[in-house]
């Protein structure tokens, strides 16, 4: 299946040089991916040097092209989920996969609130579509600000917080991601076990090295808190830790907050750097203040800290991009000092965030009307959500499924990690038409209370019929 | 607040005992003057104070992580028009801006684009995430636009398509492609080009030189300059070129200098980059300004073209543009856009929506896309129409016989006027007239009004200033 490739004058992939030719150098790409990929089992019987790679007369790629060896990405997982849902067509499959809300009858949702904000926004004569600045619209870096860290919080105050507007959570965490490894002396950061799968590649893109820190108990469906403070706790003075300010995806299992205290203290007394990602203010347990206790406890002891937000699920604006990344600094000159290099990352990557979404946040965010309405319709989303857990939690327990599934109405937030190994998993797939990623976790958004009894039914299944 | 008192004195609690060997050399002792009081507050288990329920001086041997950030220079293109808001002359005359003004000198949003909106509001479409390539229906339409809809590369499906964020969010994927599959691999720039390629490469860790371009005695191109650079470079090398309407300088190659330019590239295998930011902007037809991209597609050249709607549809803030990778197969385009997707993903996860749409909505709709091309033409007609008045106006004041002909050869929104940075200099200075110090001044910031006023204030730094 693999072409054989020779390299003339054969050497080592690992650095190209500018005097190798064009095609040398695309072969070593080649060769770093096929050896990424650990396919490399049929090249290491012919080869002992794996680092040996040809190009025969007679392989078969296409010598046409200058990108002949660039290989096909495999589909990204979590969205592989949905691609196999269309797919199915069976009238009882449901989507568990999705990371996005569905309302009761399974619809995506776009807040009345949203609507009458982007009426105004095309009614307003006065607008126009000019470039943002580097920093995105003030206003809105403002007014999210406050959301985070609360409208009293000193930090704010002092000017010690510099705000930019991002494309999202991603957007922020790559943005903040850059700046550390350009202007901080750690290059580590620490992300919990397990976590969303896009931080990895985000902080190594961005020039950081990932480690991980124990989180998630699979024994008791809960934190591993001894495990977390073990590992932080040993980790590099002035390493930096990536914590899910709430609502912690995958597994919906988030500490105390005097458990949030204690990673507090231990942090600050090892000079770890906070790096919170937000996204789900208000959406996790309905309440905007308390889903931001974790962050503002940090911020209150005066310390430094980042802070990636999202409002693509809070305030439903999934499409739009629309985020803020906070740097809490020590004074306010080192924030302004800060504010000015973070432009410096973001000008070469995409000049200026796209205005559509921000001005959506903030008109109801500056609106003291719409701002309550918002907190309600939020409210209503989270209730479901919490309802949702209730429910299948009951029905498990009516059903006599073997095992304790207290998790379910313990954890927090979109996500649920069932607890199902990856054969349970493909089992209730294929039987019962349920998606949902391989690690076990299901999203209550994508369950409603007609579909409650479809996934007890492959629960128990699963359960009871395979180990 | 007592705990706020407390909370400055906890400040980054490292200073305490066991000093981070990090912190050496960043330590400032008392840079902080303020004073806490220990009461019943929890104690500061981190907090060397001296003593509880008096005022004490707590000694903030903290220092931010990032105090030794410096301040980084501002933009030099935003730099500008901060200068002009703050300048009360009521001469003063904004040509650094690179987005288009009407005659009042106003903003301009497209009524296309209105229509656009209006109707996306009226269908109450959802705001789920897009793939991370982008909004299908705009990723169809942006590639017809500049292929031509009926161009083969299309039927054969070989060009791969990614919505990225206006010209700089596609020329930044571009590059992370070219760093990541083209190791070593070189850009070459124009000297001069927009003051963002370099920083975009730069970020992108991908190394760049620079092809002889602006001729300074003939304020025109230098074309044999620019043969030499590109054929020097290594073979392979990545050639950026801009599709039309050189930005910062106006000044485009001919169609047969273009074709010259497409031979040396192939015969050195480069690979063409293209950087279409004003396509239909420039000469107000959408097809004469893709020309140079499709004569070299049609040669059966791979290449990459980042695209921009930031000017030729107003949409500036809503980041909406694509990179199109075109492939000799389209087994090679699936490959490749696969990448980019895997080079987005860690970025921003996938592109925003809203000015998709109206794109998508605009070029997919046959009476919208006829009226957007009779505004684009109105823009681009206003831009000539200023070069003309500007061109007459020099010449008709200016007695030194200079030829001021350049202006009308130039296109698109910019013109390199010649003058040196002094001269830029007293522009501004004496005459508030705000524009770059390379010498460029926007058109689309020029009203015919003022035409006279900047005639005057370029003869005057011209002639009188060295």
């Amino acid at each position: 299946m693999h072409p054989q490739f020779r390299l003339p004058g054969a050497h080592s992939s690992s650095s190209p040089s500018s005097s190798s030719s064009p095609t040398d150098r695309r072969l070593s790409a080649l060769l770093r991916h096929l050896a990424d990929s650990s396919a490399s089992s049929a090249m290491d019987s012919e080869n002992p040097h794996t680092t040996t790679i040809s190009a025969s007369p007679t392989s078969g790629f296409d010598s046409n092209s200058v990108f002949a060896h660039v290989v096909r990405a495999p589909e990204d997982p979590i969205l592989g989920v949905t691609v196999a849902y269309n797919k199915d067509p069976s009238p009882v499959k449901l989507n568990l996969g999705v990371g996005a809300y569905r309302t009761e009858e399974g619809k995506p949702l776009v807040l009345n609130v949203v609507r009458q904000a982007e009426q105004k926004l095309v009614n307003d004569r006065s607008r126009t579509k000019e470039y943002l600045p580097i920093t995105g619209l003030a206003a809105f870096n403002k007014l999210s600000a406050k959301l985070m860290f609360g409208a009293d919080s000193p930090a704010i105050q002092e000017n010690r917080v510099t705000t930019v507007q991002c494309l999202s959570g991603t957007g922020s965490l790559r943005v903040g991601g850059e700046f550390l490894a350009r202007h901080y002396h750690q290059r580590t950061i620490y992300i919990p076990s397990p976590t969303w799968g896009n931080h990895t590649k985000i902080f190594n893109l961005a020039g950081l090295s990932v480690k991980t820190y124990r989180y998630y108990d699979p024994a008791t469906r809960g934190l591993n808190f001894q495990g977390l403070l073990e590992d932080l706790g040993s980790a590099p003075s002035g390493a930096i830790v990536l914590l899910h300010a709430c609502a912690h995806n995958p597994t919906g299992v988030d500490p105390t907050l005097q458990q949030w205290e204690q990673i507090r203290q231990l942090m600050r007394s090892k000079g770890l750097l906070p790096f919170f990602d937000s996204a789900y203010q208000g959406f996790a347990s309905g309440s905007l203040d308390a889903d931001a206790q974790s962050v503002r406890m940090f911020v209150a002891d005066g310390g430094e800290c980042l802070a990636a937000q999202s409002y693509a699920k809070n305030m439903g604006l999934y499409g739009e991009r629309v985020g803020a990344l906070s740097i809490v600094c020590g004074t306010a000159d080192v924030a302004s000092r800060v504010e000015s290099q973070l432009k410096l990352v973001i000008r070469p990557m995409y000049s200026n965030p796209p205005i559509h979404g921000a001005s959506i946040v903030a008109t109801i965010l500056g609106d003291r009307d719409m701002y309550n309405e918002w907190t309600i319709e939020l409210k209503g989303m989270a209730d479901r959500i919490i309802s949702m857990r209730h429910q299948l939690f009951d029905a498990l327990r009516a059903k006599g499924t073997p095992g304790d599934w207290s998790h379910i109405i313990k954890q927090i937030g979109m996500f649920t990690f069932t607890g199902l190994n990856t054969e349970q998993v493909a089992f209730m797939t294929k039987e019962y038409h349920i998606y949902m990623t391989s690690d076990g976790r299901i999203s209550m958004a994508g369950l409603s209370s007609r579909t409650v009894p479809h996934l007890v039914d492959a629960i128990h299944a699963a359960v009871t019929r395979v180990v | 607040m007592a705990s706020t008192m407390l909370s400055l004195a906890s400040a980054s609690p490292c200073a305490s005992l066991s000093m981070p060997e990090n912190h050496k050399g960043k330590m400032k002792v008392g840079s902080f003057e303020f004073s806490t009081v220990l009461g019943k507050e929890r104690r500061n288990p981190f907090l060397k104070a001296k003593s509880s329920g008096r005022i004490t001086m707590a000694v903030a041997v903290n220092v931010s992580r990032f105090e030794g950030i410096t301040m980084a220079p501002p933009d030099p293109i935003l730099g500008v028009s901060e200068a002009f808001r703050k300048d009360a002359n009521e001469m003063k005359l904004n040509l650094g801006v690179g987005a288009y003004r009407t005659e009042e000198l106003q903003p301009y949003v497209l009524n296309v684009v209105k229509k656009a909106e209006n109707l996306m509001l009226e269908r109450g479409e959802n705001k789920e995430y897009l793939p991370i390539e982008g909004l299908a229906a705009f990723n169809k339409v942006t590639a017809e636009l500049l292929f031509g809809a009926d161009n083969p590369l299309i039927q054969q499906q070989r060009v791969a398509t990614v919505q990225g964020l206006s010209g700089t969010g596609s020329l930044r994927l571009a590059a992370a492609l070219i760093e990541r599959y083209f190791p070593g691999a070189k850009v070459l720039i124009s000297s001069p080009t927009w003051g963002n390629h370099k920083n975009i490469f730069n970020d992108a860790g991908v190394p760049w030189s620079e092809y002889r371009y602006y001729d300074p005695k003939t304020v025109g191109l230098d074309f044999d300059g620019m043969i030499l650079d590109i054929k020097a470079a290594p073979e392979g090398s990545f050639i950026l070129l801009h599709g039309c309407a050189h930005n910062p300088t106006g000044i485009d190659p001919t169609p047969e200098q273009w074709e010259k330019i497409a031979d040396v590239i192939q015969q050195k295998n480069h690979i063409p980059f293209f950087d279409v930011a004003y396509q239909g902007f420039a000469s107000g037809s959408l097809d004469a300004d893709a020309s140079s991209v499709r004569s070299f597609a049609a040669r059966g050249l791979e290449l990459l073209v980042a695209q921009s709607y930031s000017k030729n549809l107003g949409l500036y803030a809503e980041r909406i543009g694509a990179i199109n990778v075109v492939c000799s197969s389209s087994d090679a385009a699936t490959r490749v856009k696969s990448q980019l997707k895997r080079l987005a993903r860690p970025m921003y996860s996938n592109p925003p929506i809203h000015g998709a749409k109206i794109v998508a909505n605009v070029v997919g709709d046959p009476s919208l896309f006829n009226e957007w091309k009779e505004e684009m033409q109105l823009m681009a007609g206003r831009i000539k129409s200023v070069r003309q008045i500007l061109f007459d106006s020099l010449s008709a004041k200016d007695k030194s016989g200079k030829d001021w002909s350049f202006i009308l050869k130039q296109i698109g929104m910019f013109s390199f006027t010649g003058l040196n940075k002094a001269q830029s200099d007293n522009m501004t200075n004496k005459w508030h007239v705000y524009m770059t110090k390379d010498g460029r001044i926007s058109l689309a910031g020029l009203s015919a009004a003022k035409c006279e006023y900047l005639a005057d204030s370029i003869i005057d730094s011209y002639h009188n200033v060295k």
